[in-house]
């Protein structure tokens, strides 16, 4: 099991790597988001403070659907998905590889936020341990989410619009969680931010647990 | 497995594939309307018939990879209801895709198809050897091979993982006249070994003699099953 959740993670981020679409376009897709986020609330530089987690975690959403289009394209264009079946590798084990390779991506996007909040917002850092953790805990939530949505859409032409919307409003209690730790970590909000971290801990579970358990029926051909 | 035991106790044929009544939709469209077909090891079997005849679909039922909706039967001695499974680990099915990742090298490619089917990695060089995929290309992403080689190097895919089920859906397709002949080497060579090969084709003219058995399917049924002597004599 493990090896496979190796293999197929360690493929993905391979092909990732080579089309360097995340470096290419992911990357200053979200810190273009952040910027212009910026310019919009620059001119109420309180409002910009208080409003930064949620900025973060909105632009970390747009980029999981761009992630979550990517890993499920992989696996749609000429047959693989057909070909995973036949290999007889575990589809837990493609759920977590896949969902794993897209955590991975995501936390590389969310070092440059972090950056670029503390560049361009001027944002301060009062609890590194709760940043961190609130980025492993929420990535691994959104990934897994975004990895079990990317395969229910898989078979449809309209995939690229339909996921947005089946997506967004699912991660939005991780978004409500995430965005509180962020309040505390920042010191932007006085709120109990380890008390959050716990709550986001409870939807990553929830979520790759429902990934688990329904992604083998998603693989299924119809 | 199926087995018929005479009452001297020699062993008869093995059915690998055993199919009563057998109904799969296609959405709701019926891609097989009650086929019923046994396949015995080692046979050759050319399924031909005009487009949406349920060719394909034969071949992804066999697979395992299609539900069915009524009917009954095994594939390599595993329920095509309830095993599906266990038949996918023991076929080797060429679709009309390739599934090749189009940002990694055929290497890669075939690396990570072995390791997930549980092939030992060092069969790669030689199915590639097999299938006349030179070594020039070896490292070269997918992305910028031509129709032929890619499905060469899906073919070697196929071969890598050694079946006992052949599933073949127009296995010339793209394919150069030395490609050609190197799928009906593989087919004569798999047949040898005792596996047995199922293909789909267009081209009677090139496999009429490469078959064993011919079916035709025709609106998801099989409409004639026979040697190769009656299409060659038309």
């Amino acid at each position: 099991m493990l090896a496979d959740i190796a293999a197929v993670a360690g493929k993905d981020l391979r092909i990732e790597w080579r089309s360097r679409v995340t470096a290419s376009q992911v990357i200053p897709f979200a810190a273009l988001v952040l910027v212009l986020f910026g310019f919009a609330l620059d001119a109420n530089r309180p409002v910009l403070e208080r409003a930064t987690p949620g900025l973060f975690w909105m632009t970390v959403l747009f980029v999981t659907n761009l992630a979550v289009q990517r890993s499920t394209s992989i696996e749609t264009s000429d047959g693989a998905r057909r070909a995973l079946l036949l290999a007889g590798i575990e589809p837990v084990a493609v759920f977590v590889g896949k969902a794993l390779a897209v955590a991975v991506e995501l936390l590389a996007v969310e070092i440059v936020l972090v950056g670029g909040v503390l560049v361009f917002y001027g944002a301060e850092i009062d609890d590194w341990g709760l940043l961190v953790l609130t980025c492993v805990v929420a990535t691994m939530a959104v990934a897994a989410a975004g990895t079990l949505l990317g395969a229910l859409v898989a078979g449809i032409r309209a995939r690229e619009t339909v996921l947005p919307i089946l997506l967004l409003p699912v991660l939005a209690p991780v978004l409500i969680s995430a965005t509180r730790a962020f309040d505390d970590a920042l010191g932007s909000v006085a709120v109990q931010g380890w008390a959050w971290l716990g709550l986001l801990a409870g939807f990553g579970v929830l979520n790759s647990g429902l990934g688990a358990l329904a992604y083998g029926v998603l693989l299924e051909e119809t | 497995m199926n087995r018929g035991v005479v009452p001297g106790g020699s062993v008869l044929a093995m059915a690998i594939i055993s199919l009563t009544g057998v109904v799969a939709l296609l959405g709701r469209f019926p891609g097989l309307a009650g086929v019923d077909l046994t396949v015995e090891a080692g046979e050759v079997v050319l399924i031909h018939g005009p487009n949406g005849a349920g060719k394909s679909t034969l071949l992804r039922v066999c697979a395992g990879l299609l539900r069915i909706e009524s009917g009954h039967g095994q594939v390599l001695g595993h329920d095509v209801r309830s095993e599906r499974p266990a038949i996918r680990r023991s076929v080797g099915l060429l679709g009309h895709d390739t599934a090749l990742y189009e940002d990694l090298t055929v290497t890669e490619n075939l690396r990570f198809w072995a390791r997930a089917s549980r092939v030992e990695e060092a069969q790669v060089p030689t199915a590639l050897d097999r299938l006349g995929v030179p070594s020039r290309i070896h490292d070269v992403a997918v992305r910028h091979l031509s129709a032929g080689q890619r499905r060469r190097t899906a073919l070697a895919a196929v071969v890598v993982r050694r079946p006992r089920l052949w599933l073949l859906d127009e296995p010339h397709a793209g394919l150069d006249a030395g490609g050609r002949d190197l799928v009906d080497a593989l087919v004569k060579d798999a047949s040898s070994a005792g596996a047995t090969v199922m293909l789909a084709s267009h081209e009677l003219d090139r496999t009429v003699d490469l078959a064993t058995r011919h079916l035709a399917v025709a609106g998801g049924m099989v409409v004639g099953d026979h040697g190769p002597e009656v299409d060659h004599a038309r």
